[in-house]
């Protein structure tokens, strides 16, 4: 799949220089460069440098967003617009079958959560110059999109994070603190997903249900947002745990109409890893 | 589309003309054909209680290929609507007090100026689809005409500029919704709306004239994700100017769009 590099500014030390004077060094040297475009890097060369393991070092419990392991990604960072990418699933496209299709993960990932990504981007990048040319109403005209994009960007990361193949532990319920919570807090692991079942089923058009935790009461909340909306404009103190994705883009070509039967399959693959170290790390 | 219901109390009373004894002797073989029904004796009450029912589109389900391929049509018209139709009629059946209205009024009622009603979903969804088939036709597209294309360019500039709005507001509606062309009754022009959801101008008395589904359904299996690509070829295939134009000849006569040009000999 194609990943691009984020792409990085001219340093601010050097602002009457334009990119076409500033010398090109050879195309191998490039990813050093200061005024790269984005360029893609072939994805072998890519998975070398951002191995699942630097991917799990890198996603900590609350940071949605997860950015490539590279130097040039760090060296974008320290300099002018931050640029979010594309997180890799730490599974195949098939790994989810029957519960979710490869051609629906596949999709999901590629086109939808990829275009959530580049016109989060483009959004951000509108923003900082309308900021620049002190446009308010520009900027506030552009919130709508950043809210909407960049929401899809989070909830899509924390969902990737939230599903793992049958054989990698996808499907057993929460042991330890967490489980513990959700049978204080709900009666029984069957009626919580009773819950989440009906909430989503119920939810009108495009959302999300949410397994949440309210960080000042220590309480496990199921809840819904509406099209792309995160969590936290349920509440700023919601912490998200699971995250059942019921746009329709999620399991229209293999359920149809049939929501209910994509939520009541779609446990078999949920993963609680990291939803427990979130638990846990918030419950400290 | 109307309004019926079918209560068992008119099956259970027999219209008899003659004495109480033939009524009682079985073996006449002057029994009404009511009492000739097999289960006349034991008269349960079978409620058949529909208050809505599925409308077919226009057209044969196969009809939109390629821009609209059959199977796509018998998910959206016959599993989605046909959804929306059971659900709203269970919906009714629990109480009497929306009984009685025409689609029309029930998506006004139960929007409820802004809070809507649990039945809103439903009915409005109805309402909407069967509008959206209706504004549709095999070989569909290209220009609008006469009157109906001087409004457009009175109110858009050109019908370019027009269509370009509408495929921007369907390509910039987050999450589920429809497009609409609209006649604004009170600024009495034509303007191009985005609602979410279920949510259609008629509950602003608003005249609708053509309808756009941008639910994920109404275009995923076909085009996956190109939401673009789907919009377009309904521009460029599919919508019925011969509809729209009926329809806004129906809303002059309720809004004032200014003197006919009759062309003076």
């Amino acid at each position: 799949m194609e990943m691009h590099l984020p792409r990085r500014r001219l340093p601010y030390l050097l602002p009457h220089l334009l990119p076409s004077q500033l010398a090109l060094p050879p195309r191998s040297l490039l990813p050093l460069c200061p005024q790269t475009r984005s360029i893609p890097i072939p994805p072998m060369a890519l998975r070398a440098i951002a191995s699942r393991k630097t991917l799990a070092a890198l996603g900590s419990g609350l940071r949605a967003q997860a950015r490539l392991a590279t130097t040039a990604a760090a060296a974008a960072a320290s300099r002018g617009l931050v640029t979010f990418s594309l997180p890799d699933l730490p599974y195949d496209y098939g790994a989810l079958e029957p519960a979710v299709s490869a051609e629906i993960m596949q999709l999901h990932h590629q086109k939808h959560h990829q275009s959530y990504v580049t016109n989060y981007n483009k959004a951000l990048e509108q923003l900082e110059d309308a900021v620049a040319r002190d446009d308010a109403p520009a900027v506030v005209k552009l919130q709508s999109a950043i809210k909407f994009n960049g929401g899809g960007h989070i909830n899509h990361s924390i969902f990737w994070k939230n599903l793992a193949p049958i054989h990698e532990g996808g499907g057993e319920p929460p042991k330890g603190s967490l489980g513990w919570a959700i049978d204080a807090d709900f009666g029984s692991w069957e009626a919580f997903v009773q819950k989440m079942n009906a909430e989503g089923a119920a939810l009108q058009g495009s959302g999300w249900v949410w397994l949440g935790l309210d960080k000042e009461f220590k309480k496990l909340v199921v809840e819904t947002t509406a099209n792309q909306d995160p969590l936290v404009t349920k509440g700023a103190n919601l912490v998200p745990l699971i995250g059942i994705d019921v746009w329709e883009h999620a399991y229209y070509l293999q359920y149809k109409n049939a929501k209910p039967d994509y939520l009541k399959n779609i446990w078999k693959v949920i993963d609680w890893k990291y939803a427990s170290e979130v638990y846990e790390k918030e419950c400290r | 589309m109307g309004s019926f219901s079918l209560h068992s109390s008119c099956l259970a009373k027999p219209t008899l003309r003659w004495s109480n004894d033939c009524f009682q002797n079985l073996n006449s073989l002057k029994l009404s054909a009511l009492q000739r029904r097999p289960n006349f004796h034991s008269r349960k009450a079978s409620k058949v209680l529909a208050f809505y029912g599925l409308k077919s589109p226009p057209y044969k389900l196969d009809a939109l290929e390629p821009y609209m391929s059959k199977r796509l049509l018998e998910t959206h018209w016959g599993e989605h609507q046909r959804g929306y139709v059971e659900g709203l009629n269970k919906e009714l059946e629990k109480n009497d007090i929306l009984y009685g209205y025409t689609l029309d009024e029930l998506v006004k009622v139960t929007y409820n100026n802004g809070s809507p009603l649990p039945e809103f979903n439903n009915a409005a969804q109805v309402w909407n689809h069967d509008f959206f088939w209706e504004s549709m036709q095999p070989g569909g597209g290209g220009m609008p005409e006469l009157g109906l294309l001087q409004q457009i360019e009175k109110d858009f500039g050109s019908f370019t500029n027009f269509k370009e709005k509408f495929i921007e507001a369907a390509l910039s509606l987050f999450g589920s919704g429809w497009v609409w062309l609209v006649l604004k009754r009170r600024e009495k022009r034509l303007e191009v709306v985005k609602t979410s959801n279920a949510v259609n101008p008629i509950v602003w008395d608003d005249i609708p004239l053509i309808s756009l589904d941008v639910w994920e359904h109404a275009y995923y299996q076909d085009y996956k994700n190109d939401r673009g690509k789907y919009v377009n070829a309904f521009m460029n295939h599919l919508v019925s100017w011969h509809v729209v134009t009926a329809r806004i000849i129906r809303a002059e006569a309720f809004v004032n769009l200014g003197e006919p040009k009759i062309p003076v000999a």
